[in-house]
């Protein structure tokens, strides 16, 4: 926050300010020089922070009338759609909340992924965003648990089972979890406190997130590093909280979509069957954002190296900043990389699917196939791709045009009009 | 505003994507027979789910319980909306287990608004053990809890058919073309007839199948008409603030030499 000195005009605030600089942290915020070419990609970190607060603020009214019991969850639930006054909303707007958090992350973290958001100087973002990407699958897990439905019963026991993999201490830390020797009221009541907890963490994570985020400031369409301030930045406040505001609100259009007019959708018809440990679903399927790493666990034929596959999916993903080594960060000017982009997507869509398919048959040769590309991706292309890719001349800077053909060559050609 | 549509066009892609995932399973093609709450202005029926109720405690009230709905729930906007003083003779028809009172004792009173729907059978066990060891489903919840939702329910009233040859069933299961492996327990509930209508309409099989699954159907959403009202106006209020922001964006950015 060495952006230049500042003062507050009044006394008081100067009084205040000398003790507590919150002044000095809010006039930051508001002139931190933003990138001004940044596209609709970026305004995703906006969303976010208004996804979790909006799960932090229903959350907490739902907590008001929930009850963690296995007894009575399933009928709280009930209660809450009933008879609590705009009960429906809150856990509509929660649950679909959840499903729209994870949309947003995805987009996210892919944005990332395209821009090279994640390399030098910033791996620490990105690295405190796995964080709270793999804390927010854990929260969702959890959360998904708390009505007691047949899908919340079963995912917790698949989920929870998978630790018993671990080799010789395997069951004791099952149990451990689970406080008896199956899922049980005891596991609901931890969730439910677990599930509480995590958010705050997340929140957080987030301030550091941002706090790292504002050392280096935002990478941007182009990948080049800009000096700051400069005519290629633009100060966060107006300019960027109103095309956040303005993206915010298309997000939010999607958003009502769900919860008003398909609000269960996204979830599974067996989750409105109370649990009963009797009764197996016919086939257990997490929600829709987990499915790709359900795919991962279930393509591997031995339990304990499906567990691990599943969790160094995401490890890959952490160190990914020295994954890949090319210099250049924007895959605008890297026509291979851009190419092996679009492939992860496809890879990626493709595990979902097959995730949510009984694993048998074809169905599991597919997952397989894109389980072992996806970490081809991050464990040999990257590497590879970041030693032998020609990549395209860049620019020196967002206004100065390169000469010869950049993809980017008509925005520089309008910033050279003006 | 041409840089917004692409992220716009794949947030789409990725949309249908999820939709076609949750779409996937289907097999057999369910009858739709057309509900007069599916869409952005859906609403229920007041007569259908008046008719609804009427098959629902003359029929279906013989196994399945309730368990989540309360008598004055029949009364409230967005319902049956029978009058408060029908809810309540409707509710006093039923014998209610209440107390103790100040002896100790238990004792049984007629129902009241506030009490819950009287289930058929004291307990799960027992209800799977008058049932040939098939539990008949709650039905509170019932509409979303099945997959294909309201049309499925309806298949499955609908669906009862001879076996085909070959097939042989045990005694007490029949042949059904919608339920999950053809098997299912429950004798066909609605021959025509069997209920005789208050309001005249001809109780025909599917007339009454119709109306009972209307009634159930409001039954898991009892504020799905409140929420289709409240849903509208929120997305046409968002809409004409987006628009505002949107202007208010242009015209901040124009102070720059840079697009949007």
């Amino acid at each position: 926050m060495s952006d230049h000195e500042y003062t507050p005009k009044s006394k008081l605030g100067k009084w205040f300010n000398d003790r507590l600089p919150l002044l000095t942290l809010s006039n930051h915020l508001q002139e931190y020089p933003t990138p001004k070419n940044l596209n609709y990609w970026w305004t995703f970190g906006g969303i976010l922070t208004f996804c979790l607060i909006t799960q932090i603020v229903t959350g907490l009214i739902l907590a008001m009338h929930y009850v963690a019991s296995a007894d009575l969850a399933f009928g709280s639930v009930e209660h809450i759609m009933r008879d609590v006054n705009y009960g429906w909303l809150m856990r509509y707007v929660h649950a679909n909340g959840a499903s729209m958090f994870f949309l947003a992350v995805y987009i996210h973290i892919f944005r990332s992924l395209y821009y090279g958001s994640y390399k030098s100087p910033r791996e620490v973002i990105w690295i405190i965003g796995m964080i709270i990407y793999f804390l927010m699958m854990a929260t969702a897990f959890m959360g998904y648990v708390l009505p007691w439905g047949q899908m919340s019963f079963w995912g917790a026991t698949v989920i929870t089972n998978l630790f018993s993999a671990i080799p010789i201490v395997g069951e004791s830390v099952t149990n451990w979890l689970w406080g008896g020797y199956a899922v049980d009221n005891p596991t609901l009541t931890r969730f439910y406190s677990l599930h509480y907890l995590f958010p705050f963490l997340i929140f957080g994570l987030v301030i550091l997130h941002i706090w790292a985020l504002h050392i280096p400031g935002n990478n941007n369409p182009i990948g080049i590093d800009i000096k700051k301030p400069s005519k290629d930045t633009v100060p966060f406040h107006p300019y960027i909280v109103i095309k956040d505001l303005f993206a915010l609100l298309i997000f939010l259009i999607v958003f009502a979509f769900f919860v008003f007019y398909s609000p269960n959708i996204l979830g599974h018809a067996d989750n409105y069957i109370e649990a009963n440990p009797l009764v197996t679903p016919s086939h257990i399927v997490p929600e829709w954002y987990l499915l790709p790493f359900y795919a991962i666990l279930r393509s591997v034929p031995d339990k304990l190296f499906g567990v691990i596959a599943m969790f160094a999916a995401i490890f890959v993903l952490v160190i990914l900043p020295w994954l890949d080594t090319s210099k250049v960060r924007s895959a605008v000017f890297r026509p291979l990389y851009k190419q092996f982009y679009w492939f992860l997507v496809a890879d990626v869509l493709i595990l979902g699917y097959v995730g949510a398919m009984p694993a048998e048959g074809l169905y599991l040769l597919v997952a397989r196939i894109a389980t072992a590309y996806y970490f081809i991706h991050f464990l040999v292309i990257l590497p590879i791709l970041g030693a032998k890719e020609k990549t395209l001349d860049i620019p020196m800077s967002l206004t100065e045009p390169v000469l010869g053909g950049s993809p980017k060559e008509a925005m520089v050609k309008k910033n050279k009009e003006i | 505003m041409k840089i917004f549509f692409k992220p716009f066009l794949i947030l789409m892609i990725f949309l249908s994507y999820s939709f076609s995932l949750s779409a996937a399973e289907q097999s057999q093609k369910l009858l739709e027979p057309g509900w007069s709450f599916k869409g952005f202005f859906g609403k229920f029926d007041r007569a259908q789910l008046q008719r609804g109720y009427q098959v629902y405690t003359e029929v279906c009230a013989a196994c399945h319980s309730m368990k989540y709905l309360s008598y004055r729930n029949l009364s409230q906007p967005g319902g049956p909306e029978f009058s408060e003083q029908q809810a309540k003779i409707i509710a006093s028809q039923f014998e209610v287990t209440d107390g103790p009172n100040s002896d100790g004792e238990m004792f049984t009173r007629p129902g009241r608004l506030s009490d819950k729907f009287v289930g058929p059978y004291p307990n799960e066990q027992a209800a799977t053990a008058a049932n040939g060891g098939a539990y008949p489903p709650d039905m509170s919840v019932l509409v979303k809890a099945r997959k294909g939702g309201a049309d499925y329910i309806y298949s499955v009233l609908m669906g009862y058919e001879d076996p085909p040859s070959g097939m042989i069933l045990d005694d007490g299961v029949y042949y059904n073309k919608y339920m999950p492996g053809n098997k299912i327990k429950m004798s066909q509930p609605l021959m025509s007839g069997a209920v005789e209508y208050i309001d005249g309409t001809v109780s025909s099989e599917e007339q009454m199948s119709k109306d009972v699954v209307a009634f159930l159907a409001w039954a898991a959403e009892p504020h799905l008409e409140a929420r289709h009202k409240i849903g509208f106006r929120a997305i046409v209020y968002l809409l004409i603030i987006t628009i505002l922001v949107y202007f208010s964006m242009k015209k901040i950015w124009s102070r720059i030499e840079s697009k949007v």
